[in-house]
């Protein structure tokens, strides 16, 4: 079995991580940017933290003979500082040709504010600007309905966004169908305590078909399973799913929309 | 216009896979609804009950009995903020789990009296 990890947050885990990982089947790992569990104090602590991903931990994985991709951004947890935001994005784009970047993410929204709003959307801008594709972080448990159609509703209000070229991310049973009714990639993340579990993930899959869909671990340094995406095969299995079926949807799935930048190459000319 | 997901649902799988369904589901799912019989009991034992997650989640219970399907999405509806403009301000907190509404003055809970006629064993 092959599978792409399409959101880990591999600076909080381990060398182990990675080993299992590998072992496991995975063939590439995507890192967003996120929050660090404090509040970054200065455009400084970004500045490291985006040679971090995208210089330190590529050679990290690449012991392990891993590929890794990041994406860049700041976290809508850290939105509220619009003043540090306005000079955190202007230093995005000083690291966005380097060769493991694939985008703008996880950006979005944590409480919904008006803060957040400001943010999201000039990180939508730049996005465009740039021509990067985009995933997007929809809010936790309460404020996840909310969050997502406010989320939607300004995507869809930018006329230079295509829907096609943003995956927005953790989706459950009441926001994947406009999701994806609306032209976005869904993510599913596979958490053991909030967000999804495999047995949940696959009937979201029974119920919205397997289009434009991907499935994440989202594994960081809270209650997460870096392995949740291959275990997630074993819930494709016990239903009759084919290896055809878990291959498309926990690879070719992936593939399909991370090739959209051509920094994404992994080596696979069967990715189909 | 895009035909809508939810006018897609997949048809039924063989009777091999649907047994296999109960079969490795079954437990799993009756740990996890007695896991919610306890803690609705717990959390009476304690006082607690009232609280304003606890309303919640019995409101969503009762969704799992009404006799219609799309529980799981209907559940998390009942759970969610149902507001549309963006919040002014941040709390600053992180989410709870289920949608306060107008946040109520702070009240003390009170602990159960020592002589209360609820029985705990150590």
């Amino acid at each position: 079995m092959r599978y792409i990890e399409p959101h880990g947050h591999m600076v909080s885990r381990t060398t182990d991580d990675y080993q299992a990982m590998v072992m496991a089947g995975c063939v590439a790992v995507c890192e967003p940017a996120f929050w660090a569990g404090y509040d970054r104090g200065s455009v400084e602590g970004f500045r490291d933290y985006y040679r971090q991903l995208t210089e330190y931990e590529p050679a990290r994985a690449a012991k392990f003979l891993l590929p890794h991709f990041s994406w860049l951004c700041l976290n809508p947890k850290e939105s509220e500082d619009l003043e540090l935001a306005r000079d955190v994005l202007a230093l995005i784009p000083q690291f966005l040709d380097r060769p493991n970047v694939l985008g703008i993410g996880e950006i979005g929204l944590n409480r919904n504010t008006r803060n957040e709003m400001t943010v999201l959307e000039r990180h939508i801008e730049l996005a465009v600007q740039y021509n990067q594709l985009i995933l997007v972080h929809t809010p936790h448990l309460e404020d996840k309905l909310k969050g997502t159609n406010l989320i939607i509703d300004l995507l869809r209000s930018h006329r230079g966004v295509k829907p096609e070229r943003v995956i927005i991310d953790h989706v459950e049973e009441h926001t994947i169908e406009r999701v994806l009714d609306q032209g976005f990639w869904a993510g599913i993340t596979l958490y053991p305590d909030s967000k999804s579990s495999p047995p949940r993930a696959v009937d979201m899959l029974e119920i919205c078909g397997r289009e434009q869909i991907w499935l994440n671990s989202a594994c960081d340094w809270g209650v997460s399973d870096p392995l949740a995406v291959p275990k997630t095969a074993i819930e494709m299995r016990r239903r009759g799913y084919d290896d055809d079926f878990v291959d498309a949807v926990l690879f070719r799935n992936p593939h399909r929309f991370l090739s959209q930048s051509p920094k994404f190459r992994i080596g696979d000319s069967s990715a189909g | 216009m895009r035909t809508p997901r939810s006018k897609r649902v997949r048809a039924a799988t063989s009777p091999a896979v649907a047994a296999a369904v109960v079969e490795i589901g079954f437990i799993p799912t009756r740990a996890k609804l007695i896991e919610v019989a306890a803690f609705l009991d717990r959390v009476e034992r304690h006082g607690v009950a009232g609280d304003f997650r606890c309303v919640a989640l019995r409101a969503a219970a009762a969704l799992l009995t009404d006799g219609r399907g799309r529980r799981a999405r209907r559940i998390l509806e009942k759970f969610s903020d149902p507001t549309t403009e963006p919040e002014t301000i941040s709390s600053g907190k992180a989410a709870l789990g289920a949608w306060r509404g107008v946040p109520p003055p702070l009240k003390h809970v009170t602990p159960p009296a020592k002589n209360s006629t609820t029985s705990r064993k150590r």
